[in-house]
């Protein structure tokens, strides 16, 4: 099991800024470790947000995006103490929920 | 100190252990590479084209109405950030591409109703080439695109 994510939601008028760090390596399958062997590709495929059971992002990712990725948007509707939820799914089918009170 | 020394020379001896292990045979490391295969057309497209073609649409207009913002110069290819914001009405969809990277797609982000249609990360890239912010909207895909000069590839990791 990875480490949490780190996910701080703020509210900005009515629409709520979700910012999520998450603790991933984010291997490409292109990079050869010391003894030159090319290290297998291990990245997040699928990252969903959910805030009352409503999915407000949805991403299908590459191994293109960064290792320990970072990841902010904004969505309508939610109000201060309202829990937003992430998971995220990983190619080799490791996965990972957290959730943040929206301040 | 003297503890996390032996420990140390514990856990490398391990480490040597598995290494030597692979090498002759015992773990089968490529075995183990070639076990991902990407089954998602869109990440296989090598151009805009491809990818836009692979997503259902056929081909993507250029517009102002996307705002990309990334920097000129990304001293590090291995984390460039991006923001993109579209103010295209009816945005379903924001992607981000890199042209010369080895696969054009990097990240797709599906927008529902009451989601802004904003998104801000990091990627790789590979070297100096276009960015492009793709967007679908009801009335097809548009894009835009930035240079990134890249002075240190996304690829050594």
């Amino acid at each position: 099991m990875a480490d949490p994510m780190r996910i701080r939601a703020t509210m900005n008028g009515d629409v709520a800024e979700v910012k999520i760090l998450m603790s991933h390596p984010m291997e490409t399958g292109q990079r050869k470790d010391a003894s030159g062997k090319l290290v297998p590709a291990m990245f997040i495929e699928k990252v969903t947000a959910t805030w009352n059971g409503k999915t407000v992002l949805s991403a299908d990712w590459g191994p293109a995006v960064s290792k320990n990725p970072f990841l902010a948007f904004r969505f309508k509707g939610p109000k201060a103490g309202d829990k937003i939820s992430v998971t995220w799914t990983d190619t080799a089918g490791d996965t990972r929920t957290d959730e943040a009170t929206i301040s | 100190m003297q503890y996390t020394r032996r420990h140390f020379l514990k856990t490398s001896a391990g480490g040597a252990a598995l290494l030597a292990m692979a090498a002759a045979g015992l773990v089968p490391v490529s075995a183990l590479a070639a076990e991902f295969v990407e089954n998602r057309a869109a990440f296989k497209g090598k151009t805009l084209d491809e990818v836009v073609k692979a997503l259902g649409g056929n081909a993507a207009q250029k517009s102002d109405q996307i705002v990309l913002k990334a920097p000129e110069i990304a001293e590090n290819g291995a984390t460039v950030p991006v923001e993109i914001t579209s103010k295209l009405p009816g945005t379903k969809m924001i992607a981000i591409l890199s042209e010369k990277n080895p696969h054009a797609l990097s990240a797709e982000f599906q927008i529902p109703d009451g989601t802004e249609p904003y998104i801000s990360t990091r990627v790789k890239v590979a070297e100096t080439s276009k960015l492009y912010a793709l967007v679908q909207t009801d009335q097809g895909y548009f894009y835009t695109d930035q240079v990134v000069k890249v002075t240190l590839g996304g690829c050594g990791g």
